[in-house]
């Protein structure tokens, strides 16, 4: 089958490789129709998460067709049409009971080197490097889903592939989100980066009954999504000093929650500060670039809570300790667990709460997976979600 | 001290070679009491009466002698003092040299016999310390540890499964096959690197239902090993706490660099991926495979890491 491999630092193929089997009894074979490319994909393609092996195949976002299942599988047949959450996940450990499904205690055949950077191994997740499970991804014409009777949700006839692929990571992240926020009315939501997990963290927001979402970014189009869509208000910050217009915003409180939509790769608009973490990250002294967390906590109103779901892989200077133990704030984070807001989500699509495929900007074939990544990387022609298809 | 120190394994926990060192110890008390007692007839015995010099170092062999003697039987550090013995019959062997060089006729004959008898007492001398040597350096290579993963399943499932030894190859990666000759004994497979197997009998020696087990190795294996499982209730209803401890002597030589090398660089490591690959099994009902480490768990593997691409059909 073709499938999109991993090559080295900024760089990735189509190549062919054995199509996959069943390995576990309770693995699925998926024929895959849609699959996108995440912001969480560039990290890996720019080199920033460790224990990736040339041609590792890429891609945790993907839905399609059931073509065989395991003998252990007996919710899905052949023939039915799933959409299959990034995180692998057991169902039975304690972890997943407790719904906490990305930190699943099974699905790592590679926890001890995850343990020795994290402490404790998380969940397995697809195509995401062998940290991680060293489980082929999803950009591909077939994928082998493990524990296919826990993950993949059948969606119906009348939601389109664009919407049901949101549901494999960046709508349920979002929600989760904008969840850990706990949002009471009234209050004032701040979400940094119009990605699209930004974006849909701050669609949910609104669906969790936020009185105002403001939206930072320095990327006008992803911006006037923001706007057009959500309603919400934005701040583009290569032009104004985002504490400062904060504070105006909210009279001096503070937004009441915020939202880390960045993740390790952040961009600053002051140049000495990019330049002191990029010069950092480049030597591997520091793995992150932090501005987007560092200036949520200092924006962040007295005893609220910073949600962080921009992700993360290892550690980070010059955090602000002192602000976030003063100012009691909370911190929540977690690479989302996907499997509990798969059916809920679905259902709100169903009801027509929202359409979270707004943000597709671009559909190719899977052979153009290289171009995807260049332009999404570079944002070029208003990329905001690169879909392939199969 | 380990809870698994408390099982006994012959070849490590005996009373080690104690008989040859004991019995070495009545011949260091007999010749050296009798050096002592009558170094007249001792020497005209080993045919040296003729020699003044002799018979004043008589009485100081028999002193050696007897301190060697009080070393073997106390049993403590009993290869360093067949060492002792094993020096003391060179320098005997030395002086019957120089003895029998300078003389003739019966004297000669005698000492002859003499040094003959010496030379047989230093090859069991050396061989007894030899022998004492090894065990004790088997015993300086014991390996003990003590490895816990939580199960979310009852102590009475955790305990269930691992009672019928035939389950253990499938989450202890080294183990080829188990097979239950009874209830108690069952005869173990490891399979090692470039096709060296190690096998050896087992038995239960306590097994207490839904709460512990306990084996060792049965005398005769070149790898003696104890172990015992304890399956404690988690607190907050969170399933059972599966304690391990185990021990074992790799041997030396070749057969114990094919079993350091079954148990790789980090045992402990090896034993923790033993039970994740059981919590894996108990929890999710096998060991979960991904394409990078197509046979799941194991420090090797996580070195040596596949492309996370499918397997060609060879590899199936
Ligand atoms: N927690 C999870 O489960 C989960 C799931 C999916 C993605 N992620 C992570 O979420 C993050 C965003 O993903 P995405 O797909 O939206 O990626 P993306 O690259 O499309 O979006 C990131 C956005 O952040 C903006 N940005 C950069 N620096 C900024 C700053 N200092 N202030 C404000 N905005 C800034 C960029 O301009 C860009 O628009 C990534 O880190 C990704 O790995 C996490
Ligand atoms: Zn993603
Ligand atoms: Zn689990």
């Amino acid at each position: 089958m073709k499938a999109t491999a991993w090559m080295g630092t900024d760089s990735v193929k189509v190549i062919d490789v054995p199509d996959p089997k069943i390995m576990n009894a309770r693995d699925a074979i998926v024929r895959i129709s849609t699959t996108a490319i995440c912001g969480s994909d560039l990290h890996l393609y720019h080199g920033y998460i460790p224990a990736m092996r040339k041609g590792d195949i890429l891609g945790h976002e993907f839905m399609g067709e059931v073509v065989e299942v395991g003998p252990q599988v007996r919710n899905l047949a052949p023939g039915d049409r799933v959409v299959v959450p990034f995180p692998i996940a057991c169902g039975h450990c304690s972890s997943c009971q407790r719904g906490l499904y990305s930190v699943c205690e099974n699905s790592n055949p590679n926890a001890g080197i995850a343990e020795k950077i994290m402490g404790h191994s998380p969940a397995g997740i697809f195509g995401y490097s062998h940290l991680l499970g060293g489980y082929a991804g999803g950009q591909a014409e077939y994928a082998r889903v493990p524990f296919a009777d826990v993950g993949p949700v059948k969606v119906p006839d009348e939601i389109s592939d664009d919407q049901a692929v949101m549901l494999a990571d960046v709508f349920p992240t979002g929600y989760m989100g904008a969840e850990m926020c706990d949002i009471k009315p009234g209050q004032v939501i701040a979400v940094w980066g119009a990605g699209p997990v930004g974006l849909l963290a701050a669609a949910s927001a609104r669906l969790l009954g936020a009185e105002r979402v403001i939206v930072i970014d320095r990327f006008p189009y992803r911006l006037r999504l923001a706007e057009e869509h959500i309603d919400a208000e934005t701040i583009n910050y290569e032009e104004a000093d985002v504490l400062d217009t904060l504070n105006e915003m909210t009279a001096g409180r503070g937004p009441d929650a915020c939202i880390d939509a960045v993740g390790l790769e952040g961009h600053h608009g002051n140049t000495a500060m990019y330049a002191y973490d990029r010069a950092k990250q480049a030597a591997r002294v520091e793995t992150e670039r932090p501005f987007a967390l560092r200036q949520a906590i200092l924006a962040c109103r007295s005893g609220g809570v910073v949600s962080v779901v921009g992700a993360y892989g290892g550690f980070v200077d010059k955090f602000p300790m002192g602000a976030f133990m003063n100012r009691s704030l909370i911190m929540r984070t977690g690479q989302c667990h996907v499997q509990r807001y798969t059916r809920p989500l679905l259902e709100r699509i169903q009801r027509g709460e929202i359409d979270p495929s707004f943000i597709v900007s671009h559909r190719m074939p899977l052979c153009d997976a290289p171009k995807g990544y260049k332009i999404f990387q570079k944002k070029q022609d208003d990329c905001t979600k690169v879909l392939l298809k199969v | 001290m380990s809870q698994v120190d408390t099982v006994l394994l012959p070849e490590l926990d005996g009373p080690v070679p104690a008989t040859l060192p004991s019995a070495l110890g009545l011949l260091s008390l007999a010749l050296g009491v009798g050096a002592l007692v009558a170094p007249g007839p001792v020497a005209r015995l080993t045919g040296v009466d003729d020699s003044p010099a002799a018979r004043s170092v008589l009485p100081a062999i028999g002193l050696r002698e007897l301190g060697s003697a009080a070393g073997l039987l106390s049993g403590r550090r009993p290869a360093g003092w067949a060492w002792s013995r094993v020096a003391g019959d060179a320098m005997d062997l030395t002086l019957l040299g120089r003895a029998l060089a300078e003389r003739s006729g019966e004297r000669r004959r005698r000492v002859a016999l003499t040094t003959l008898a010496v030379a047989g007492i230093t090859a069991v001398d050396v061989l007894a310390a030899v022998r004492v040597g090894r065990a004790r350096r088997a015993r300086a290579r014991v390996i003990r540890m003590q490895i816990a993963v939580t199960v979310n399943r009852s102590p009475a499932e955790a305990y269930r499964f691992w009672r019928d030894m035939e389950n253990l190859p499938r989450f202890m990666a080294h183990l080829e096959s188990v097979r239950a000759d009874d209830l108690r004994r069952s005869h173990w497979i490891a399979r090692g690197p470039a096709g060296h197997r190690v096998e050896w009998d087992a038995e239960i020696i306590d097994d207490q239902p839904n709460k512990s087990i306990t084996w060792r190795s049965l005398p005769g294996t070149r790898v003696p090993n104890a172990g015992r499982v304890r399956f404690v209730p988690a607190p907050g209803d969170r399933g059972t706490e599966v304690r391990v401890e185990l021990r074992y002597a790799p041997p030396a030589g070749a057969l114990g660099r094919a079993v350091a090398k079954l148990f790789g660089e980090e045992p402990e490591q090896q034993v923790r991926d033993d039970l994740r690959r059981f919590k894996q099994v108990l929890e999710t009902g096998e060991v979960v495979r991904s394409e990078g480490s197509p046979n799941g768990i194991s420090v090797r593997q996580q070195a040596m890491q596949r492309p996370a691409q499918p397997l060609p059909a060879s590899r199936r």
